[in-house]
């Protein structure tokens, strides 16, 4: 029997079973053996391939102290010489994400092995590394990952024997935005016409060159004299009035909230939060380090900025589909344009 | 949420972390912040050097408001 190829996994601290958010700060490790999703992997592959181990990071350690990080995972990489890398899947978790995304990367470019992952198409880490790396298009929840993984193995399994991969949708990963030269039984201009003539009709048709999507908004302009402007403050780290009076859900939002903090000199203790992916001990402690109501309000009182808009406006940023993020964005800009607001922080855990 | 707030031509700051993914949804005045469960604040530091870090960096998030800018600009 040849001999079997051999498969490095990567995790984060929830799918190597380390724990949750509050082991999301974990430094790298590296075990000989398959945890979490690495074990289903390597039942996939176990006729041809193993899976010789399985490298766990905290999310939040992994984009806190990227190189520290990367430099760990690649000499993990470099000394057990995998024939190919695979990455979560991550499904719609940002940070895994971008950790599975720029991991994959750094792997196929610096270290010259193919890398594979897996994520909701609209995971941020999909464009990281999506030019570089074969991404298996996921469900957006943990709940497909029986549907992911024989996806990714049969990708894997076709990288390492050099066969050739099928179309996107074939396949089931994220088109890179490549162009294959294909032969057709029909010229160009036949094609054309009958594409012109099914959208004429209402008859379904494919394009044959989809139009990238650049959708950018032109910078604001600057403030002119924050002493008379009013500033509004808008957080994604899902910081609400203790009882969640409009029970704001703590991840996928569904809805905002606003609440009046004209009477307020901070969030201070009235405040909590409700996010479901972070750890929330030291939001619970002081909301203030997620929303600085409290330092906005010292500017007003110090005149450095003429006035902090009455409401403060909140949702929960983790797993929200970007569907959901546009319409509450388009909400609550709107209710400020409005309200004669002049300029807006942001700020997203 | 950001990109959406900025078309109504309201200038706009993010305050994250991940700076790689604020870039990536077309924020244009971003503020790299401490970390993730407590972007603007810092606990292991003693209460009033918390308070001036926090003091700092919605200082800078001002100043952003403040500053025009022609593409993303990341106010280190």
């Amino acid at each position: 029997m040849a001999e079997k190829y051999k498969v490095l996994y990567y995790v984060n601290q929830f799918f190597g079973q380390i724990g949750g958010e509050d082991k999301a700060g974990i430094e790298p490790m590296y075990k000989e053996e398959t945890v979490g999703p690495a074990l289903g992997f390597n039942g996939l592959i176990s006729e041809e391939g193993e899976v010789i181990g399985t490298i766990i990071c905290g999310d939040n350690y992994f984009n806190e102290n990227k190189e520290e990080a990367m430099k760990f995972i690649l000499d993990i990489v470099k000394k057990t010489n995998p024939d190919i890398v695979v990455t979560g899947p991550a499904f719609n978790a940002g940070r895994y994400g971008m950790a599975c995304g720029e991991i994959a990367k750094a792997i196929v470019e610096q270290l010259n092995i193919p890398a594979v992952t897996g994520m909701y198409v609209e995971n941020p880490g999909v464009d990281v590394c999506k030019g570089q790396v074969i991404i298996a298009s996921t469900s957006d929840s943990a709940a497909g990952m029986r549907k992911a993984l024989p996806v990714m193995a049969n990708i894997v399994k076709k990288i390492v024997k050099g066969e050739e991969l099928g179309l996107p949708e074939e396949e089931g990963y994220i088109p890179q935005g490549k162009r294959l030269t294909v032969f057709s039984d029909k010229r160009g201009s036949q094609r054309a016409v009958e594409m012109l003539l099914a959208r004429l009709n209402d008859e379904p048709f494919e394009t044959e060159l989809p139009m990238p999507v650049f959708d950018k908004v032109n910078p604001a302009e600057a403030i002119k004299d924050l002493s008379k402007a009013t500033i509004a403050l808008v957080t994604s780290g899902g910081i609400v009035p203790k009882g969640n009076p409009d029970r704001i859900q703590s991840a996928s939002a569904q809805k905002w909230g606003k609440y009046d903090v004209s009477e307020k000199d901070a969030l201070g203790a009235d405040y909590c939060t409700i996010h479901g992916g972070y750890d929330p001990v030291y939001a619970n402690e002081l909301p203030d380090r997620v929303a600085p109501l409290d330092m906005l309000k010292q500017y007003e009182k110090d005149g450095v900025i003429g006035k902090v808009y009455e409401y403060f406006y909140t949702t929960t940023g983790t797993g929200t589909s970007v569907g959901n993020a546009m319409k509450f964005g388009k909400e609550i800009g709107k209710e400020l344009k409005e309200a004669g607001v002049d300029g807006v922080i942001l700020t997203s855990t | 949420m950001v990109k959406e707030i900025e078309r109504y031509g309201l200038p706009i700051v993010h305050m994250a972390t991940i700076t790689t993914i604020s870039q990536s949804v077309g924020a244009n005045r971003i503020v790299p912040t401490v970390a993730i469960p407590h972007p603007v604040g810092n606990p292991s530091l003693p209460h009033e050097e918390e308070m001036d870090l926090r003091r700092k960096l919605v200082k800078k998030a001002l100043d952003a408001l403040q500053t025009e800018v022609s593409e993303p600009t990341q106010f280190e």
